[in-house]
């Protein structure tokens, strides 16, 4: 075992880890907002690889170029999300809660299936190929590109939440919904807003990804479940300890894989998952 | 005053209203008469499916709606239990029987194990964990070579029907009566759970843990003691599963539809009742059987597209489950007005 | 008998002391009243005393047994009943099913358990709701309620947080007339009250918090003319 290949897995885990944190900083922004964990952001995630998918294969566009059309769908399928499902359960007890999105993955998931059937597919030659060469490290140029945009994206949203009066509100309501409907915030809007944007998030990484991911009905689950992890391991509701917790996800997805057996790749990540939620349940970079 | 406190106590702990009492046994007789008006093979397998899927519910109730801890990866001890048998049996030619409370043990001291740790998390934390571990045993009994991997465990058929083998080909008569038994027992051991002492505390524990707390109630050690009494009645069907269709592999025992679909039907029929399971898997388990035969085939994702439906109509429209139709008076305690 | 005595009890929640250096005691059957304005850690007091947040540091004894560290569980166990300020009934259960929750601490027989649970029931005066659910009482039956849940582990001690805040007036007479019944019963009672009028009524001694600290600590009388307390709380204290 060389330097080099240790390097290689930590510039891979890297990528990967920018990608984990920009969907679980989805999940993050939602969950902050309403206390309800989205079930179904892997199946979210899984259509918007698709929506790429589709863009490119019916209307030839590049997955690059219809990131736009997919964050703008994702976005249009949060408030939908909300609208018809979300709104009647926020009420509910958290056993409903849990169902009811639960329910909403089970449902896109086999829908997807019934439509596309499990086949796996994946863009022909993208505008984004090739890898680059830095000393003996190899970076394939898709992975580089996505986990720069999610970077970016990333920043803006955190821009967004932080800076922006619209992202204040957003704030103002996770923190107490009655005291920001009192100051003239309706938090049914707020709510509506938080899905559009926590599902945009995934759509941008689903997106960046359906340029170099397979693509298939079940693709969002692993991804889904990392989500859960970061965001656990971030401290639930935090959104910059999505970053960190996504980092170190990838970290320990590649290195673990490299080090020990990759076949159980996704159990070291479990077991992280399992350490911080037992021994710091507030999340490594929670604030509470 | 006092007039009121002894009218209050000369009134029946239970209302056992005979009604129920006539209808509950009735149907047991019913269930039992059944197989000698002579069911086709298939109304016997939807039968078997019914109790089989009512018990598991029953399982996923116990944790879920006793003590309010919502695993989503039950279907673990499902495959603990369906392992436990084959393995046995292939390997040594121990008979099921035997195996069977093996299994029951091991998956119990899995429920310790899981739960010692995890059972201090609450909420998310404990489903998203379960969910991990569900998924974390499929991923390790599909490359766990002495289990037979990802290929599984082919169970050996005897020449014939044989009782100590648990094995019948010639009709499926023996199993509807292993597993309706089963149903019968399980049904009213967890009927006799909801009304004990640990019934009580368990709820305490659900609807508000740092109250029960104050009652003295070990709130984390009450969570384990259902955890374990849950994955003990799932291991068995596991078994009886196994022995019923003679071939198992990670990706149908340990199968992530498992845990969906004890959720379901708890949560169709009414979480926290007795009755709940029972309602929702008579009522879901055809409605799955005959989708699969009528518009299935192609990917079998029809029942799937139906259950995420009925979970989220469910969930919007009568989170108490359909047994919320009926009367709370008939089933269970009166509540005198 | 000293039934609990509290040493220089600490805690402090990053920076802010919740409660510095607290120290008073309780002899049997008598009434503790707990004081201060909002904000002072009397409801801290409660849960560093029935082991919900783990003080700093300090002493804790029950009867002369050190309780100090213990979770919530033992140390209701050993005795020590509470309620909460923040009220916390088993919503989906009845009023008959949340008391035997907690007479079933010394009574294994469900049917003795059910009978214990209906006569607190009945000296709570809420018999006649006792197959309704907690979700369906109002406010002043839901603290009934809990006196009641608290009472039927047969506590030697009970905690009881604000019980008449939050209630109407005309509730008020009722749970005060209580409190003493309870009193007499030969329960020792540690309770938080925000209506002085009531804490001077059936306090023997008065505990009188600002700002995590224990700023006077003695008989209703005393805390009556203490300055310090006037200054800081009662104000304009003349009307009682």
């Amino acid at each position: 075992m060389t330097s080099e290949i240790i390097l290689q897995a930590i510039v891979t885990g890297l990528m990967m880890g920018l990608i984990y944190a920009l969907i679980a900083a989805g999940l993050s922004l939602i969950f902050g907002l309403m206390e309800i964990v989205n079930f179904a952001h892997g199946e979210h995630l899984m259509l918007s690889m698709f929506s790429s998918f589709w863009l490119w294969s019916l209307f030839g566009l590049d997955p690059i170029f219809s990131i736009p059309i997919t964050i703008l769908l994702m976005a249009f399928c949060g408030i939908i999300t909300h609208y018809f499902l979300i709104r009647y359960i926020l009420k509910a007890k958290m056993l409903i809660q849990i169902c009811a999105t639960f329910g909403l993955s089970i449902f896109i998931r086999s829908i997807a299936q019934l439509l596309w059937t499990p086949d796996f597919r994946n863009v022909d030659k993208p505008l984004l190929e090739g890898r680059l060469e830095i000393g003996s490290v190899f970076i394939g140029q898709p992975q580089l590109i996505a986990s720069l945009v999610c970077l970016v994206a990333f920043i803006g949203l955190y821009l967004f939440v932080t800076k922006t009066e619209t992202g204040l509100a957003l704030q103002a309501t996770a923190q107490d919904r009655h005291a920001a409907e009192i100051l003239g915030i309706p938090s049914n809007k707020m709510f509506a807003i938080g899905w559009a944007i926590g599902l945009g998030c995934v759509g941008v990484a689903g997106g960046m990804m359906a340029n170099y991911f397979f693509i298939f009905t079940d693709v969002g689950i692993n991804f889904a479940l990392f989500a859960f992890v970061a965001v656990a391991l971030g401290g639930f509701g935090s959104i910059i300890g999505c970053l960190y917790a996504g980092v170190i996800i990838g970290l320990v997805e590649s290195l673990g894989g490299l080090l020990i057996d990759p076949s159980f790749k996704l159990l070291y990540v479990f077991a992280i998952y399992l350490l911080v939620v037992i021994y710091r349940p507030q999340g490594l970079f929670g604030r509470y | 005053m006092d007039n009121k406190l002894i009218i209050a106590k000369s009134e029946p702990l239970w209302n056992t209203n005979n009604r129920v009492v006539f209808l509950i046994s009735s149907l047991i007789i019913l269930l039992f008469a059944l197989p000698l008006f002579g069911l086709n093979s298939f109304y016997l397998h939807l039968f078997i499916m019914i109790f089989m899927h009512a018990v598991m519910a029953q399982s996923w109730n116990v944790i879920a709606g006793f003590s309010g801890q919502i695993s989503l990866g039950h279907g673990a001890f499902f495959g603990i239990g369906a392992y436990a048998t084959s393995f046995f049996y292939i390997e040594y030619g121990i008979s099921p029987w035997i195996s069977m409370p093996f299994g029951i043990l091991v998956s119990g001291f899995f429920a310790i194990l899981i739960g010692i740790p995890m059972l201090r998390l609450s909420g998310h934390y404990f489903a998203i964990a379960t969910l991990l571990i569900g998924i974390s045993f499929q991923v390790v009994f599909q490359r766990w070579d002495l289990v037979g991997a990802a290929s599984g465990l082919w169970v050996p058929m005897t020449s014939e029907d044989s009782w100590s083998a648990l094995q019948f080909h010639s009709s499926k008569v023996s199993y509807y009566y292993i597993f309706l038994v089963f149903f019968i027992i399980t049904f009213f051991i967890v009927w006799l759970l909801s009304r004990s002492k640990l019934g009580y505390r368990l709820r305490a524990v659900r609807d508000d843990p740092q109250a029960a707390l104050s009652l003295c109630i070990n709130v984390s050690n009450y969570k384990i003691i259902a955890y374990v009494i849950s994955a003990m009645i799932m291991a068995p069907m596991g078994s009886l599963f196994a022995q019923y269709i003679l071939i198992i592999d990670p990706d149908r025992v340990f199968n992530i539809e498992i845990s969906i679909i004890v959720l379901l039907i708890t949560v169709l029929g009414g979480i926290g009742n007795v009755w709940g399971p029972i309602i929702g898997a008579s009522i879901l388990i055809p409605i799955s059987e005959y989708s699969r035969i009528y518009l299935g085939g192609t990917g079998g994702a029809v029942d799937l597209i139906l259950y995420g439906l009925i979970l989220m109509i469910i969930c919007i429209f009568r989170p108490d489950g359909l047994i919320s139709f009926v009367p709370k008076d008939i089933l269970e305690r009166k509540k005198q007005r | 008998m000293k039934v609990l005595s509290v040493e220089n009890l600490s805690r402090s929640f990053g920076g802010i002391k919740a409660n510095d250096n607290i120290s008073f005691e309780v002899e049997e059957g008598t009434i503790l009243g707990v004081i201060g304005p909002n904000g002072a850690g009397k409801s801290t007091l409660f849960d560093l005393i029935t082991g919900y947040t783990k003080a700093d540091s300090g002493k804790v004894e029950f009867f002369n047994k050190n309780i100090f560290g213990l979770s919530p569980d033992k140390i209701s166990n050993l005795g020590v009943g509470r309620t909460f300020q923040k009220l916390k009934p088993f919503a989906d259960q009845t009023l008959l099913e949340n008391v035997m929750i907690g007479s079933f601490v010394n009574e294994k027989n469900i049917k003795k358990a059910r009978d214990r649970a209906l006569e607190i029931i009945d000296f709570v005066d809420l018999i006649e709701k006792r197959h309704h659910f907690a979700k369906e009482l109002s406010t002043g039956q839901r603290k009934r309620l809990e006196m009641a849940r608290a009472m039927a582990i047969e506590p030697k001690l009970l905690l009881m947080d604000e019980v008449t805040g939050g209630v109407d007036q005309k509730t008020i007479p009722g749970l005060v007339d209580l409190i003493k019944k309870l009193k007499k019963s030969g329960v020792t009672i540690i309770t938080i009250e925000h209506n002085i009028n009531i804490i001077m009524e059936i306090s023997d001694n008065v505990l009188a918090l600002d700002q995590g600290k224990s700023i006077a600590y003695g008989s209703p009388k005393e805390i009556q003319q203490n300055k310090q307390v006037i200054d800081s709380y009662l104000g304009t204290f003349d009307a009682a």
